[in-house]
């Protein structure tokens, strides 16, 4: 039976989407962290997925399950936000701030998107366990 | 006279393996819901069945590799190429983990049939 490998499955689904949960509170905090220069400005980051089809490790008729890795997380490229705040202590010589380039609302619906996914695979643990236990009682009654 | 278990189960011990592994397959899409280029994938039971029941008494054949894997047509095609829809997938994995439990029950009457069969009652 495959349960172990379903388990790993919504495992990595679960990993996967805590990652991007992750980045989503990282860029909301640092929604305001101004900077002097572009180059040192916080950018909003993204985690890129992909599905890992394995067969390996497992017996003949069975079928290929697909879990999700992180590949990597990247920074959004998108122009960064520049103000004239010569008040500012971080101001440059120029009178000038960068703030980073987060977008709070697609921040928000990427948070929404990543906690339903998650919740989602953990309705799939809860119903794989009972799956399980019920075979294991089998022929008890 | 000795009782043959493969024979008294019947079809329910193939049909609760293929259920097992549909779920792996429905998990993996409802894994990969938001992975871009992910193709949801399902079993077509009815087909799948019926091969490992052609395989005769053997019955350990259930279909290796993508054979027994189709890909499934998504109602609203996404920019990203995935084609998970979590709704759709998700009434498929309870229908299935429903099934499932079905072919459990079916097995347990059996094993009872069986009991009673060897107490004699």
């Amino acid at each position: 039976m495959s349960f172990r490998h379903i388990a790993q499955i919504a495992g990595s689904a679960m990993a996967a989407q805590t990652v991007r949960l992750n980045t989503v509170a990282s860029n909301l905090a640092n929604a305001q962290s101004a900077s002097d220069s572009e180059a040192s400005t916080y950018r909003a980051r993204k985690p890129v997925f992909a599905s890992v089809f394995s067969a390996d490790g497992m017996g003949s008729g069975q079928l290929p399950g697909a879990r999700v890795q992180v590949l990597d997380v990247v920074e959004s490229t998108e122009p960064l936000r520049r103000a004239y705040e010569p008040e500012n202590p971080l101001a440059n010589e120029a009178g000038e701030v960068f703030y980073p380039n987060v977008n709070s609302v697609a921040e928000m619906t990427d948070m929404m998107a990543a906690s339903r996914a998650f919740e989602t695979n953990v309705e799939v643990l809860g119903r794989l366990k009972s799956m399980q236990q019920s075979l294991l009682r089998l022929g008890e009654g | 006279m000795s009782i043959d278990f493969h024979k008294a189960l019947g079809i329910h011990q193939d049909t609760l393996r293929l259920r097992a592994e549909r779920t792996k397959v429905l998990a993996s899409n409802i894994a990969n819901e938001s992975t871009p280029g992910y193709q949801s994938r399902d079993i077509d039971f009815a087909a799948a069945l019926q091969s490992v029941l052609s395989d005769g008494e053997a019955g350990q054949g259930l279909e290796t590799g993508d054979g027994g894997l189709q890909y499934r047509v998504p109602y609203h095609p996404s920019q990203d190429g995935n084609t998970v829809e979590l709704g759709v997938e998700q009434a498929a994995f309870s229908q299935n983990a429903s099934d499932f439990q079905t072919s459990l029950t079916f097995m347990n009457m059996k094993l009872k049939g069986l009991a009673k069969a060897i107490a004699g009652q």
